[in-house]
């Protein structure tokens, strides 16, 4: 029972971590049709600027400055690089943001070093949240979700009830259509492509003194988000939302689990050859290789994902 | 820069230009990372053997009145690339070769050089491995060509397990490993050592993640609560130590943690304060250790940029090297080995020997655990994270050797 | 009548090029005598192999694929095994016929990998080629059986009495005259392919899927055939991998070698046959060569890249045929002196570049290796990162740069696009 609730918790700090991370990948791509690779890169700027800004004047200035510096970056990026690359197409767009996340960790390697750098946990959020039946919950998972949570509400907010949002809304679906109107479309590409790269940025400066700030923490979560955008659908953000939560708790649970390959083929009824390679693996190994899993069945039963609306 | 710069261009234009005269020094080659994810290891360990090369070798006469220099090349991580580097390293005249960082490089390494040497027995290379610790290497796949200056894995679990005999505290173990070569290994001699040695030690977990994949260590800390584990033996190194001993910390599990790595670089800064008093390392060497005698280089070294003094050796390798060469009056490889073999030094950490039937150094080795700067038996932190490490227990030289499987084809 | 022979000059061009690249590959590794070269040459030759494979998928199906070192290892890794085995039998098969095994190990992965993948194309297909080179590339660490682990595979390619016209395999030079005539044979059959109705179908398949499928052609199963092909010459490039290295660890199938071909694809340019050609040998300098000189290749090269992304998104291949048009059209010759004229701040503006980035680096990197305090090595001269001298003579070079590029470049820009128009007219 323990280890179910404990679990359990954990799957979903680690799932709403994922959805700060996923949340402006989706919007970015609903938006502009663009997967942003370098997104990742964004979370780890994030994670540097907060390091930055709290080693001169503390965690919390640092917590709302660094996402707001990294949504500048993003925005200039977006206006003096990805919009040349647009009018080349989708192709040129992937592979311009597949060139950046290589310049963004290299440029974090020249002004920060190779190592880890010290970001640390503020003193305030160091310390034990509750103790559930022997195991400590920390205060810190407890605010990343506070913020996850918060951010989620306040983007629904956004995107609902606010007339910036209607127009984002309309412009995702009927971009011709929202520009004869007269609004800037460019400008409001410019503006998602900035928010979210903040979201991610601020993604990182909760994630990177939780995790480990160093410069290969982007490659190290890159490709799971994009596993989770592609299963909660392409393009939906109740479908990141549920997708992330998923797979935070497929990965928790799948650690927990100790039966081996062999027996889940015994489940079904398939007996497999004792001793080769594949009856020796259990579950616990193959945890991270899960969602690959996941997210290849699910392409190739249901290729719009969980609750994505088109395809590609 | 420039010296390499014209070192590339002479070879573009010609190699003819490589000959006697090129070899007016002794050159060695270091390949390892000095870019991409591993290049703070390669960094320091070139930092390591440049220093040693200058100041233990160079300002004492150097070899034979010639300068040792250390050139960098860059494998990127990557066996193949390893390969490929080598091949320039042999082009401009290097005849000595040596890498550390990971075993995979350090195969392709051996495996390159067997060949290369069979086929051009009149241009003949040595490998010299400073930290790749697969057994193998001085096991099923030794080679006459390669000597390893760092203590295998299996000797170093050796080490743990002999410490595990004496700590009766121990009653439960987790075993948590990278799944590659080296989690194997390090699983696969702690199950087989400690049922030998410690029949009441139970243990309650043996765990394999894929290496680098994972990003929140908590599930594992909750199936190791859960296991009710007091101790927990991990080959885990880089990030893969440091967000477990985090993870550990955060929900409050009060277990021992013996590791290979926790004084590498980088891992002190990034574990902090997490690892007080429950992180261990195996270790040829740590700022703590009495008596202290590379202590002032030490301090000298951590002072210029490009990270701390975290192993004694390199200063072993490079000095040991240079003696070879001395006495047996040769720069030739093959000399140079076989005045190597059977070789007794006085290092850093003690009395070292390199053994003839595999060419595995056995030294000193050092169990430690992580304690506040300020303690008892710690006089120094590492890294700046106001935590040392405090020697719990030293196994001898003698005590460290394992057999060997070895057999050796000799030129 | 102009065009006529104008198409006939294009075939006995193509014929000449053919040869002309067959002798530059046999002619260098003579020229410079050197081992380094000799390797250089080597991976030049299996890369040029893959990225024309890859190009197989993005250049002509237009398939964005993100995990094409799957059949490029398993062609490695299979190869690998075969050449154990027939070490073993004593050498009842030469060497020389391994990239066969490469090449049906290749096939294998893609007729059963590509079932799944090829179902869909666009990003759906580009997210599962990405799984799919996770889900191996992890594999491969998990069945040591089969991948050798973190060591990987090694074996030795010198079987004695396997020796094929009197190549015993075991010098670098040998093994290069194995890879250049596969080199051909694949780059010949891959060209061939283009011209079949099948390389037709793939490139009406990539321009436009629904009139495709309209005339009577399953996209899926095109998509799938030329997968399967694509597959088996990654394959050939991977044996002459293993064979040339004579060792194949996981990193041969992750995603940092998917990636490098990508990158080399386009940077050479997919609109072209050659253009991969020219991306695989100018990536392999790059790598190898100047990772070789500078710390800071990764910067250059990421530049680099960004910089062919925005400027010449039809890679290198691109803006060699638009020279070729003018050429045909007899209007280059004007556009020479606009070329040297602006060649001058070009190089201005890029040494400027240079010299700051390789100062920031010799500051930085590294934790601040030397960090300004004493005289700092850098591009051969002894510079004081401290004071602001060098600095600021380096942005005063690229500041120059720039400002005689703009003044040039408006000029050339506008010759530029009076040749364009004339070409284009010329052509209507």
């Amino acid at each position: 029972m323990e280890f179910v609730v404990i679990s359990l918790l954990n799957g979903i700090t680690y799932g709403l971590l994922l959805f700060m991370l996923s949340s402006g990948l989706t919007l970015i791509f609903s938006m502009m049709g663009v997967l942003n690779f370098a997104h990742a890169g964004f979370y780890m700027l994030g994670a540097y600027f907060a390091y930055q800004i709290s080693s001169w004047v503390g965690f919390w200035p640092g917590l709302l400055v660094a996402p707001l510096l990294v949504g500048v970056v993003g925005a200039m990026i977006e206006r003096y690089g990805l919009r040349l690359a647009h009018k080349f197409g989708h192709v040129a767009e992937l592979l311009f943001t597949f060139g950046l996340a290589f310049l963004v960790e290299e440029v974090v390697r020249l002004i920060w070093g190779n190592s880890s750098v010290d970001y640390p946990i503020p003193a305030e959020l160091d310390g034990t949240l509750f103790t559930l039946f022997s195991t400590d919950f920390p205060i810190y998972k407890g605010f990343m979700m506070l913020i996850s949570v918060g951010m989620l509400v306040a983007l629904y907010g956004l995107l609902t009830r606010t007339r910036i949002g209607l127009i984002i809304q309309a412009a995702l679906t009927k971009p011709d259509m929202v520009e004869a109107l007269g609004h800037n479309v460019p400008r409001i590409f410019m503006l998602v492509f900035g928010g979210g790269t903040a979201l991610a940025g601020l993604a990182g400066v909760i994630g990177g003194n939780a995790f480990i700030t160093e410069p290969s923490m982007a490659a190290a979560v890159g490709s799971i988000v994009f596993v989770v955008v592609v299963v909660g659908g392409l393009g939906s953000l109740g479908g990141a939302f549920v997708a992330s939560l998923l797979i935070g708790c497929i990965q928790t649970f799948s650690v927990a689990l100790s039966i081996s390959v062999t027996d889940v083929f015994a489940l079904v009824g398939i007996a497999l050859p004792q001793g080769s390679q594949i009856s020796r693996l259990t579950i616990t190994q193959l945890a991270p290789v899960l969602p690959y899993i996941l997210m290849v069945g699910i392409l190739i039963f249901r290729p719009r994902g969980l609750m994505g609306a088109r395809e590609s | 820069m420039k010296k390499k710069f014209i070192q590339h261009l002479a070879l573009a234009a010609s190699a003819l230009m490589i000959s006697g005269s090129a070899l007016a020094q002794v050159k060695i080659a270091f390949i390892d990372p000095l870019s991409g994810h591993f290049a703070n290891i390669g960094e320091n360990a070139l930092k390591g053997f440049t220093e040693a090369a200058d100041i233990l070798v160079n300002q004492k006469g150097g070899i034979m009145g010639q300068k040792l220099e250390i050139v960098g090349f860059d494998n990127k991580g990557s066996p193949k690339e390893s390969q490929i580097q080598l091949k320039a390293a042999i082009d401009q005249g290097f005849r000595f070769v040596t890498q550390g960082a990971g075993s995979g490089a350090a195969h392709a390494l051996v495996d390159a050089i067997n060949k290369w040497n069979a086929r051009n027995p009149d241009k003949t290379v040595l490998y010299f491995n400073w930290a790749a610790v697969d057994p193998t290497l001085t096991n099923e796949q030794c080679s006459f060509w390669h000597f390893r200056f760092d203590a295998n894995s299996a000797m170093k679990m050796e080490a743990i397990t002999n410490y595990m005999v004496t700590d009766k505290k121990i009653k439960k173990v987790f075993i948590l490993g990278q799944d590659y070569a080296h989690g194997h290994q390090v699983a696969k001699a702690a199950t087989e050592m400690l049922a030998a040695k410690r029949k009441d030690v139970k243990i309650v977990g043996n765990d394999l993640h894929p290496i680098g994949r994972v990003k929140d260590f908590a599930p594992y800390v909750a199936k190791i609560k859960a296991s009710g584990a007091d101790t927990v033996i991990t080959g885990n190194w880089g990030n893969d130590l440091s967000l477990l001993i985090k993870a550990a910390k955060d929900s409050g599990l009060k277990a021992r943690f013996f590791t290979f790595y926790g004084g590498a670089i980088g891992s002190p800064a990034a574990i902090g304060a997490a690892g007080e008093n429950s992180v261990y390392q195996i270790s040829d060497w740590h700022m703590n250790i009495q008596p202290n005698k590379a202590e002032q280089y030490a301090l000298d070294f951590n002072k210029k940029p490009g990270g701390e003094m975290s192993v004694a050796r390199v200063n072993t390798a490079v000095t040991m090297i240079a003696q070879a060469m001395n006495k047996a009056k040769s720069t030739d490889p093959k000399t140079v080995a076989l005045a190597l073999e059977d070789m007794r030094f006085d290092a850093d950490n003690g009395e070292v020997w390199m053994r003839k039937s595999d060419h595995q150094l056995m030294q000193p080795l050092f169990l430690s655990v992580f304690s506040k700067k300020g303690s008892k038996g710690v006089k120094y932190e590492a890294e700046g994270t106001g935590y040392g490490w405090k020697t719990v227990a030293s196994i001898s030289q003698r005590d460290s050797q394992l057999p060997t499987s070895c057999i050796m084809e000799r030129p | 009548m102009s065009s006529h022979i104008a198409e006939i000059f294009f075939r006995r061009s193509r014929l000449a090029l053919w040869g002309g690249g067959l002798a530059i590959a046999i002619v260098l590794p003579l020229l410079f005598k050197s081992g380094f070269v000799t390797s250089l040459l080597c991976q030049m030759g299996i890369m040029v192999i893959f990225a024309l494979s890859y190009n197989m998928l993005l250049g002509q199906t237009g398939l964005l694929s993100f995990g094409h070192a799957v059949y490029y290892g398993l062609g490695a890794f299979v190869s690998m095994h075969a050449m154990n085995l027939i070490g073993k039998s004593g050498g009842s098969v030469t060497i020389a016929l391994l990239p066969i095994v490469g090449a049906v190990a290749g096939l294998i992965g893609g007729v059963v990998l590509g079932y799944v993948t090829t179902k869909k194309a666009g990003t759906t297909f580009a997210m599962i080629s990405l799984g799919i080179g996770e889900l191996v590339a992890a594999s491969a660490l998990m069945f040591p059986g089969f991948f050798g682990g973190e060591g990987g595979i090694s074996g030795n390619r010198v079987i004695p009495k396997s020796s094929f016209l009197g190549m015993t395999w075991g010098p670098q030079m040998e093994v290069y005259w194995l890879i250049v005539a596969w080199a051909f044979i694949a780059a010949i059959a891959m060209f061939a392919l283009t011209q079949t109705p099948l390389g037709r179908m793939a490139n009406a398949v990539r321009d436009n899927p629904e009139r495709a499928e309209f005339v009577g052609y399953d996209t899926q199963r095109v998509r799938y055939l030329m997968l399967i092909l694509s597959g088996l010459f990654a394959g050939i490039a991977g044996s002459l991998n293993a064979i040339n290295y004579e060792i194949v660890t996981a990193e041969a199938l992750d995603s940092h070698t998917s990636g490098a071909v990508l990158l080399m694809t386009f940077v050479g340019g997919i609109g072209f046959f050659y253009g991969p050609i020219i991306g695989a040998i100018l990536v392999t300098i790059m790598q190898i060569v100047i990772g070789g000189l500078t710390k800071a290749w990764l910067m250059y090269f990421g530049l680099f890249f960004l910089f062919m992304v925005l400027m010449a998104p039809g890679g290198i291949a691109s803006v060699i045929a638009i020279q070729r048009n003018l050429w045909l059209a007899g209007l280059f010759g004007r556009m020479v002196p606009h070329y040297l004229a602006a060649a001058g701040p070009i190089l201005l503006t890029v040494a400027g570049l240079v010299g700051l980035i390789e100062m920031t680096y010799a500051l930085l990197a590294g934790e601040g290796v030397g960090a300004g305090d004493a005289a700092t090595e850098v591009l051969g001269a002894e510079l004081h990162l401290n004071s602001p001298g060098p600095w600021l003579a380096a942005l005063a070079i690229t500041l120059v740069g720039v400002v005689l590029l703009r003044w040039v470049g408006r000029r050339t820009g506008s010759a530029w696009n009076a040749a364009l128009a004339e070409l284009h007219g010329d052509k209507a």
